[in-house]
């Protein structure tokens, strides 16, 4: 089985809009959204939801003033001050590492485990979907990508299909991490703009930390054709196969609020045309083609 | 006064909200970069660094001629960064979340304190505006503890402008915790609206006065807008996608360098969320 993760480093730069596209020309596949902090692949795929699952996190500490003796031993051990002087916990500073509910003398602190997200298998027009969303300024965000990436390998292996498209989480840190280790290739969807070029050097670094192969893809390339050729100089002196370039158009947007991809939204158009030629590439490339570089767990 | 610029989605013109508006308050004004996985400010002020500080965290070493094995350590972590093996401990720094908990159970005194480097900040002058900036080292998952070490770096005198993180988890509420309003940047689409509830969610939870930015106003739906009106969240700035601002964006020019008409709208902007600040402590004086 390959997984094919789509990263952007910077958000919002279409990174979405083309995984759905892919996951609308691919066969015989699974879709993942692992961008569980702000997930919007379902606002394209509009999935059938079929399991329901609740995701538990860490634990947050509650101090009971019945039992508490005030005798300030937990605000002395909690390294993250969220312990305030009348002992009640900030849930929101709280790491929840337990320390104090351990210590506590009187055995005052309770500890109950959080519910910090849900996550779910679907069916979508394009084929299986599993997804999550991860509560409100909640922590985990990785353990959940971790989460819904097995499942995604479980289903794809049970079901006997060959290929999960994930939709990955922005930045380089958590999520990322969490998103992209033991992937077949990632694709990096990147603008051509100074910001796109500095995100695109730190997100290569991370991936060559992890060993995952890259492919790039130039979104709205046509904003800045110079910017362009200075990523994709960028892509080879990195040994990053190019896969192609998706000029900026509008349709993008008015294929968003119609809910489908845009290769579904305008056959004809010829960003359509170029995303079903870089899909190609894509799926021929070496990278997605050279078996046993998949550490299988 | 700090005003915290988030975004529930990425892309939307946060840190082009964050600098033109930095640029056009004048002297006395910091801008912060907390986007501390991809600080992106600098390519649009330009600063100068003069100043560097490598920020650490603890994570626990292991004395082995002391330790007993008893195990005591590997019980009390909530999150498996410390285990024995027989008669070994084991240490994975990454997943180490420094509560030192490790150290204050050892009963042999054989912990002692060791650093994982979580990034670096930056100081400089940057185009009319401090910059101070926290850039993330490659690899290290944990953000939060290293935007807490960027807002503390911060001298309080002065006005604050933070480029926070995009997205809704730990990383953004640690950017947005403790200041007196939130500028969320947005775009009227579906993607832009439903990531900006989530977001707005995390900022109605801290209980932070809130205003709108819509970015690329003219393309999309009226969605947001409903929205915005349901909620009461005022829409303080609405800019228009012109190829030329996004021309600029792609050299890393400002708004206010090809249009600086725009100065006097940034002006507005900081004026009104004065204003709104106001407006809601009345509101809470009320309550
Ligand atoms: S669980 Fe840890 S972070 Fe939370 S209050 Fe207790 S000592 Fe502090
Ligand atoms: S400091 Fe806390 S998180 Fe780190 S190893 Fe020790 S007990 Fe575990």
């Amino acid at each position: 089985m390959r997984e094919l993760v789509v990263v952007s480093g910077k958000g919002g730069t279409g990174k979405t809009s083309l995984t759905a596209a892919f996951s609308h020309l691919a066969d015989n596949h699974i879709v993942c959204d692992a961008d569980v902090d702000a997930a919007d692949l379902h606002l394209l795929l509009a999935p059938d939801v079929k399991e329901r699952h609740e995701f538990m996190g860490g634990g947050k500490a509650i101090v009971d003033p019945e039992r508490c003796t005030r005798c300030g031993q937990c605000r002395e051990l909690c390294r993250f001050d969220a312990i305030d002087d009348e002992f009640v916990v900030d849930a929101i500073a709280c790491e929840g590492c337990g320390v104090c509910v351990d210590l506590c003398p009187v055995g005052a602190i309770d500890f109950p485990i959080q519910k910090c997200g849900e996550w779910f298998v679907s069916e979508t027009r394009v084929g299986p979907m599993v997804h999550a969303r991860l509560g409100i300024a909640e922590e985990n965000s990785g353990k959940l990508v971790s989460c819904i990436r097995r499942e995604a390998s479980r289903l794809a292996e049970a079901n006997g299909q060959e290929l999960i498209i994930t939709d990955g989480p922005p930045g380089i840190g958590c999520p990322v991490i969490a998103a992209i280790g033991g992937a077949t290739a990632l694709v990096l969807v990147v603008e051509p703009t100074v910001s796109g070029l500095h995100d695109m050097v730190r997100l290569t670094d991370l991936a060559s930390h992890f060993r995952v192969p890259c492919l790039l893809c130039v979104n709205k390339f046509d904003l800045n054709p110079e910017m362009t050729g200075r990523l994709e100089d960028m892509a080879r002196e990195r040994k990053i196969a190019v896969v192609g370039r998706v000029p900026f158009d509008p349709l993008f947007t008015e294929a968003m609020i119609a809910g489908r991809t845009i290769v579904e939204y305008r056959e004809d158009a010829p960003v359509a045309a170029a995303i079903r030629q870089i899909w190609q590439n894509i799926a021929g490339s070496p990278a997605m083609n050279s078996y046993g570089i998949r550490i299988t767990s | 006064m700090i005003i915290s610029v988030a975004s529930g989605k990425g892309g939307t013109g946060k840190t082009t909200v964050a600098t033109n508006l930095a640029v056009s308050f004048g002297s006395g004004c910091t801008l912060l970069d907390c986007d501390v996985e991809e600080p992106n400010a600098h390519l649009f002020l330009h600063p100068h660094i003069d100043r560097s500080e490598t920020v650490t965290t603890f994570v626990p070493v292991v004395d082995e001629s002391r330790c007993s094995a008893c195990r005591k350590c590997a019980d009390i972590c909530r999150f498996c960064a410390i285990t024995v093996i027989g008669e070994k401990v084991l240490v994975f720094p990454e997943l180490c979340h420094s509560c030192g908990g490790c150290q204050v159970v050892c009963p042999e005194n054989a912990i002692s304190d060791g650093q994982r480097e979580l990034g670096v900040i930056e100081w400089g002058m940057g185009t009319g505006v401090p910059v101070i900036q926290g850039r993330i080292r490659v690899g290290e998952a944990m953000s939060p503890p290293l935007i807490r070490k960027v807002r503390a770096a911060a001298d309080t005198e002065d006005q604050i402008i933070i480029d926070a993180p995009p997205g809704t988890s730990c990383p953004v509420i640690a950017a947005m915790r403790g200041a007196d309003f939130i500028l969320m940047v947005t775009e009227p689409t579906p993607f832009g609206l439903h990531d900006l509830k989530l977001a707005v969610g995390a900022v109605q939870m801290l209980g932070i006065p809130c205003g709108l930015v819509i970015n690329r106003a003219d393309m999309g739906d009226d969605r947001v807008r409903g929205y915005a009106l349901a909620e009461r969240l005022p829409i303080l700035l609405e800019i228009p996608f012109d190829r030329k601002i996004a021309e600029a964006y792609s050299c890393g020019r400002m708004i206010v360098e090809v249009m600086p008409e725009w100065k006097e709208k940034f002006r507005e902007l900081l004026q009104q969320i004065k204003v709104e600040i106001l407006a809601s402590s009345w509101r809470r004086k009320e309550r």
